[in-house]
């Protein structure tokens, strides 16, 4: 099926922690599949449970109380390595969007990549999620990408976001980059005659 | 007005500039390994793809693979997948492979520059962060995620948006027991490990060039632990004496051509960087970090910040990261008990690395309750350290020199350091569980790491010196 992406409007799961780098999102030990599907039942996999695999309680994920398509986080997160599989866990496990104050460049990429929208808040914004969800478990947040804003549901609070305007198209029409390079084959070519040593 | 370095390689590569979309980027070297490929492949098999240009893609084994007794198989199942789906990718798409048992074979950031595949003014990726090392020779070099791969793979382009640059300069001499992974350490620890997101990073400065250039590439290889896309260097004699003669390096007439080229590789005095920092080096003193994010590194004599210091917002990570660590907020390191040395990683395993830290042990014996490993970055590596003798340097002060790979940098392989031990590694990431779940990683130089072998605890080399 294409993926698509242009309007969501879901309860979310709060995890109230800045710099979440990508060995948390998905430890390495968990890099060994070859194939895209099934990381996210190793999502925050030491965060979730403990050594002998009971899950941890006071852990944000294990709490049915939060539940959504909408993950919300604390500034920097997808900070560290290049691995897609944090974007994979992440969508695998069932989310749509993901929301914080800042994102870590590689982390966001991939992210796009696979139709997982990262919404860049400000910090104020970002407090203001965080602070309805604490109230009520139940809030819910709407995120419209042809507009490209985020609101939250009861106040009415909402605040725009940017993204790049390809990759914004990329979303709503389900296309990917590799159509768009293969559709530029001819320039390619004379590129790589035009230089003298192409090493 | 002038070009700074990035912009002149970018514009050299860029294939397609359209407004309103990313530049399309032409790629000249693409490395690929075995962890962030097979996908990639599937991908290209999905779509009736051949790989576009096959002759640009090289692969290695090396995040996955034991470091003793390479001869026989993977012990662990789906590492030994891993490795196997490479090798039988490789071969189906047609792309050189330096597996397992190959005389090339080591950590794909330093097999690159050390067969002569990485060189000036060039665009290099790979599906792995600190791919970034290869800036070092003065190229554009970055990590990617799997897709792209897949779209390198497939069209030898990558769509990217031009980077900001930021230029950071270190003036003066290093003082002496001070390692260019020091000078690395402090920046982040000054700029913070997000600081640099969203740059490239030039690095300048007397203390850069007086650099040799497997220093240079320890530093530009932690440019991604502050966020920035990569970092570089500007090439020069250093660099072309390097890269002369090695297997894969232009040769005769085509060397003189490359060379003229590199020669003009350099920022213009005029160019303009988005941010400029300056530090001085005679201020950096051997680094380690005591938390779980580079960018929280001290001067080996001082002290863990106190809490009261930080703002509101950084506290709850901050505790966080020493209730991890098992360290308390105020002290200082100065004799703490580890239990694990590593030397080794894309970070600190080359061959001076190693003659380094064999020259500090020789005649000295490892602390009794102590593991060392020291993981030589690649086949050559290690091939040359036999050579030099350095394997009975180490034998003699109670260690053993191990077989190529990435190791103990990821806890991915055998090579994993053990619940709630203390681990000084001369690797890169000291994050939750990135050595082993629930290790404790310090950060720090080859030469402090090789002291705190021989003390059994957090030591000042340059007491040792
Ligand atoms: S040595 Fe460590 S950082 Fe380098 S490529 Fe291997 S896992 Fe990555």
């Amino acid at each position: 099926m294409k993926k698509v992406f242009k309007h969501l409007v879901s309860t979310v799961v709060p995890v109230n922690i800045e710099n979440v780098d990508t060995d948390q999102i998905i430890p390495a030990r968990f890099l060994k599949a070859t194939t895209r599907e099934g990381f996210g039942e190793n999502l925050f996999r030491d965060w979730r449970y403990d050594a002998n695999n009971q899950p941890k309680p006071d852990f944000i994920l294990n709490d049915p109380t939060y539940q959504g398509e909408i993950l919300v986080a604390g500034k920097n997160f997808g900070c560290g390595s290049s691995r897609e599989h944090a974007a994979w866990a992440i969508a695998d496990a069932g989310f749509k969007v993901v929301v914080s104050s800042f994102f870590a460049d590689i982390f966001k990429g991939n992210a796009l990549n696979n139709f997982l929208l990262t919404v860049q808040v400000s910090e104020d914004f970002l407090a203001k999620i965080f602070a309805a969800v604490k109230a009520d478990p139940a809030a819910k947040i709407e995120v419209d990408l042809e507009s490209q804003y985020i609101k939250i549901v009861a106040s009415g609070e909402q605040e725009g976001f940017d993204i790049n305007p390809y990759k914004k198209a990329c979303l709503i029409n389900g296309y990917d980059d590799i159509d768009y390079i293969l559709s530029l084959k001819e320039d390619i070519a004379r590129y790589e005659k035009s230089r003298e040593f192409n090493f | 007005m002038g070009k700074t370095l990035v912009d002149k390689i970018w514009d050299n590569h860029v294939v397609v500039s359209k407004a309103g979309f990313p530049d399309v980027l032409y790629i000249n070297t693409h490395f690929i390994h075995e962890v962030t490929s097979p996908q990639a492949f599937d991908g290209l098999r999905r779509r009736g793809l051949p790989v576009f240009r096959t002759g640009k893609t090289h692969a290695t084994a090396d995040h996955n693979v034991p470091t003793l007794d390479q001869h026989l198989p993977i012990k662990e199942a789906l590492s030994r997948h891993q490795v196997e789906m490479l090798s039988t990718n490789t071969a189906e798409f047609g792309v050189e492979l330096y597996g397992l048992g190959h005389p090339y074979q080591g950590i794909v950031h330093v097999i690159g520059p050390e067969l002569g595949i990485t060189l000036p003014g060039m665009t290099i990726v790979c599906g792995d962060s600190h791919t970034s090392t290869h800036g070092a020779f003065g190229a554009i070099a970055f990590g990617i995620g799997t897709s792209e791969v897949e779209e390198v793979l497939a069209t030898q382009c990558i769509l990217q948006y031009r980077p900001k640059r930021m230029k950071i300069e270190i003036n003066g001499q290093l003082k002496k027991g001070v390692l260019s992974k020091d000078i690395i350490l402090y920046i982040i620890a000054q700029i913070s490990a997000a600081g640099g997101t969203g740059y490239f990073v030039e690095f300048a400065g007397e203390a850069i060039r007086s650099l040799s250039m497997e220093a240079r590439m320890t530093i530009c290889n932690m440019s991604i632990e502050m966020g920035a896309r990569g970092g570089l260097i500007a090439p020069d004699d250093t660099t072309f004496a390097y890269i002369k003669g090695r297997e894969f390096a232009p040769k005769g007439a085509n060397w003189d051509k490359a060379l003229a080229y590199w020669k003009t590789l350099y920022s213009d005095s005029d160019a303009q960087f988005d941010k400029v920092l300056t530090y001085d080096a005679a201020n950096i003193e051997p680094m380690i970090t005591y938390g779980t994010n580079p960018g929280m590194g001290i001067g080996i004599t001082q002290h863990i910040p106190v809490v009261e210091a930080l703002d509101e917002k950084e506290k709850v990570s901050f505790k966080k990261s020493l209730e991890y660590m098992d360290l308390q907020p105020g002290a200082g390191l100065l004799g703490k008990k580890v239990d694990y040395v590593f030397i080794g990683s894309c970070t600190n395993s080359r061959i001076e690395d190693l003659r380094l830290v064999a020259e500090f042990v020789k005649g000295k014996k490892k602390a009794n309750d102590i593991t060392v490993w020291i993981v030589p970055g690649s086949k050559q590596v290690e091939a040359q350290a036999k050579a030099e003798g350095l394997h009975e340097v180490f034998e003699a002060a109670g260690f053993h020199l191990r077989e190529p790979g990435c190791s103990a940098c990821l806890g991915m392989n055998e090579d994993k350091i053990p619940a709630g031990m203390y681990c000084i590694s001369t690797s890169n990431r000291n994050f939750e569980g990135r050595q082993g779940p629930n290790a404790r990683t310090f950060l720090a130089s080859p030469l402090t790491a090789a002291v705190a072998a021989i003390t059994g605890q957090v030591t000042d080399v340059r007491e040792w010196l």
